[in-house]
């Protein structure tokens, strides 16, 4: 085992040398949130979801579309649980292209429950000349942001059902703005300094401030209480079947544990008279022996 | 073993069918009576569950191609619209998604264990060189289908593992551009990637059939690595083998199941999340984890054409196993020497699959460099050597011995056989 042990010592200098290197690229790993949907009993928050849409509504949609999020599951289950007459009046609120008319012309029409939510910008040219940058559609932006965890932080993960790097990013960035850029360090111009931003110019300008968006729940007001509504909203949008996963996950997972207990009770048996009175065991037919 | 069928069917229609085609006897002699050592371990039902693990990606993605759509502008979208709209299309596609991995792990444990207890051995040459095909063809489909979503890992992995071929002398850039059918990774690209994606699984259930064809002519090796020699040392497949697979196997689901339901996303990378952008490169393009000891060994070398043989060569030289490894004596059980080295090499694929997630830089290439030698001094300078220097010790006169002398100082007289030979 001397050279084996060699080796592992080799790799454990190897990946302590690691974190010294992560140190130098300065930009903070995102504090860790609570979230009513981590963890394998996880389920959204019906009243922060609700919250999170309203800040999306209201401060966010200016610039984020979420174009693959349709009205319909607004009050489908598992979601922000809005009823259906209050997802149809969110819906028609909204602009979307109505099908031709009889004269071939495309008109807006009010949406309705099956539409999408229609895109901020007609493209991409349209974003950067009007914001001197894309922002991206949001969607799935929860499971497409993220940060390194590091060894041997990701082993561990596996076993907590760590999954929500991304919301704890998001939660971290409309947090991590800072006034002016610490000494020595130069921004693009028209960018805001982020310490959680990968390489901190960020051209989105700080979106939250404490009041923005009136809450009729009760619940505080601050900059801190909408980001963690707007990241748990994204999460349900990145994930909407989340619930449902986590739900039948506990099934087939306890159906599992069950089997194998059973199985391996049955295994036992079977395999008692060979590993204790192999002489009981039943001739089989014979087949050639010794193998050539 | 094969030919000899003692499958006597009682029906009468199983016996007009026997006559005319004996599937019934086949399967009776294969899996029912077929003998299997009575001393393997659990590290034997890895071959089980991968013939389970290829069934579920062929079942899961056979229904997953009839909700996608292969074009640039509409498969990212797509594999979306499965996710939400297709009725428990997200359970297909976390099903395939870390099918793909489990497939892969259990892949590897399957070969350490051959490569542990010598089962490439005379006369399973011809078998474990099916296993590396079938590795081969396990890495190229498995390649292809990271690329069908069109995220922008799907892109940049397509992107850099096709401009390998861009290395060969001469032909290298013609060989680029015809595999992409274009000047870029494009739509030909993702068109002819599906395709070959929905084909190689079945090439792969082919060389399957032939590497369980080639087992049954041999037979399984076992922990000792002795040959089975009369009765007492094997126990019917059925029930003995079908039950402790059908065990293990489904405490592998568990494994699974915990990815798929809990931790979905924890093997893939968030920028696959990020539509396809070739004016966008990621900042660290990685491959999905079980690639990385491969593209370690590739990234370690720094000259273009070098690396990408030795990433080639990293895994055809799996093919010469069998002749590189000098040694008479099967099992590492008893190769004290062989062992250590073994579980050095087991160490260098983990390390090497953890360096080639980092990037090429400063220390990690040069650990990465230290591991890629070892890899291949393992094959080429140890295995040939460790063979014919090392002091094995002394075997077992029979599985049965090994079985009901265990604890016993080897060379104590056997117990009589209770079994009257027939």
């Amino acid at each position: 085992m001397v050279i084996a042990r060699t080796l592992a010592i080799a790799v454990a200098l190897a990946a302590l040398t690691a974190p010294a290197r992560a140190q130098e690229h300065d930009t903070p790993n995102p504090p860790m949130n609570k979230w009513s949907f981590s963890g394998p009993f996880g389920k959204f928050d019906r009243g922060q979801l609700q919250r999170g849409f309203k800040v999306y509504r209201e401060v966010c949609q200016v610039c984020h579309g979420l174009k693959l999020v349709a009205f319909r599951t607004l009050a489908e289950p598992g979601g922000p649980g809005f009823t259906i007459p209050q997802a149809t009046a969110i819906a028609a609120e909204y602009q979307v292209p109505a099908e031709p008319d009889d004269q071939g012309e495309v008109k807006p029409r009010p949406a309705r429950l099956a539409d999408y939510f229609p895109p901020p910008f007609p493209n991409e040219q349209a974003a950067r000349a009007r914001y001197n940058a894309v922002p991206p559609d949001l969607s799935i932006i929860a499971k497409a942001r993220g940060y390194e965890r590091g060894f041997p932080r990701w082993v561990g993960d596996m076993f907590t059902q760590y999954q929500e790097q991304g919301v704890d990013y998001i939660t971290a960035l409309m947090q991590g703005y800072q006034d002016s850029p610490p000494a020595g360090v130069t921004l693009p111009p028209g960018n805001f300094y982020n310490k959680y931003f990968p390489g901190h110019g960020i051209a989105m300008p700080p979106p939250l401030s404490d009041q923005r968006v009136e809450y009729t729940d009760g619940a505080p007001m601050t900059v801190e209480q909408y980001s963690k509504d707007i990241s748990a909203f994204l999460m349900w949008t990145a994930e909407p079947h989340l619930e449902v996963r986590k739900r039948i996950g506990m099934q087939v997972v306890f159906f599992l544990i069950v089997l194998s207990g059973l199985l391996y009770f049955t295994k036992k048996k079977v395999w008692h008279d060979v590993k204790l009175h192999p002489e009981k065991l039943t001739p089989r037919p014979p087949t050639e022996y010794p193998r050539t | 073993m094969s030919g000899h069928s003692t499958y006597q069917p009682q029906n009468a229609f199983m016996q007009w069918m026997e006559r005319r085609l004996p599937i019934a006897g086949l399967v009776y002699s294969s899996f029912i009576v077929y003998p299997t050592p009575r001393n393997l371990n659990y590290w034997w039902t890895f071959g089980g569950i991968l013939s389970f693990m290829l069934a579920a990606q062929i079942v899961t993605g056979v229904v997953l191609a009839m909700h996608y759509t292969p074009h640039v502008d509409l498969a990212f979208n797509s594999v979306e619209q499965i996710m939400r709209d297709v009725n428990y299309g997200w359970l297909l596609r976390y099903l395939h998604a870390n099918g793909a991995s489990m497939f892969f792990l259990a892949a590897y444990i399957h070969m350490f264990r051959g490569m542990y207890y010598g089962s490439y051995k005379e006369p399973r040459e011809v078998l474990w060189i099916l296993g590396v095909i079938l590795l081969l063809l396990m890495i190229m489909t498995g390649f292809m289908g990271y690329v069908l979503p069109w995220g922008q890992m799907s892109f940049w992995a397509a992107t850099v593992i096709t401009n390998l071929f861009s290395a060969i002398p001469l032909v290298g850039e013609s060989i680029v551009t015809w595999l992409w059918g274009g000047y870029s990774v494009g739509n030909p690209t993702l068109n002819r990637f599906y395709s070959l994606h929905y084909l190689l699984p079945f090439v792969i259930v082919g060389v399957v059939v032939l590497h369980v064809w080639a087992l049954h002519m041999v037979g399984q090796n076992n922990p000792t690595g002795v040959e089975p020699k009369t009765e007492r040392d094997t126990v019917a497949f059925t029930p003995y083998a079908t039950i402790k697979d059908g065990f293990f196997l489904v405490v592998f689901c568990i494994l699974f199941a915990w990815f798929v339901f809990y931790i979905p996303n924890f093997l893939g990378h968030p920028d696959n999340y990020i539509p396809a952008n070739p004016a966008v490169t990621p900042t660290h393009i990685v491959p999905e984890w079980y690639y990385l000891p491969f593209y370690a060994i590739l990234r370690a070398i720094p000259n273009k054409l070098l690396g990408v043989m030795a990433l080639g060569a990293s895994i055809v030289i799996l093919a010469f196993l069998p002749w590189l490894d000098t040694s008479k004596v099967r099992s590492a059980r008893y190769r004290p020497l062989y062992r250590q080295f073994f579980w050095a090499f087991v160490i260098v694929c983990i390390g090497l699959g953890w360096l080639g997630s980092k990037p090429p830089e400063g220390n990690y290439v040069l650990f990465a460099r230290i591991f890629t030698v070892y890899y291949f001094a393992y094959f080429l300078v140890i295995l040939p050597v460790l063979g014919k220097v090392e002091r094995t010790k002394p075997l077992p006169n029979s599985i049965a011995d090994s079985v009901l002398l265990e604890g016993k100082p080897i060379g104590a007289p056997a117990p009589p056989p209770p079994l009257a030979k027939a």
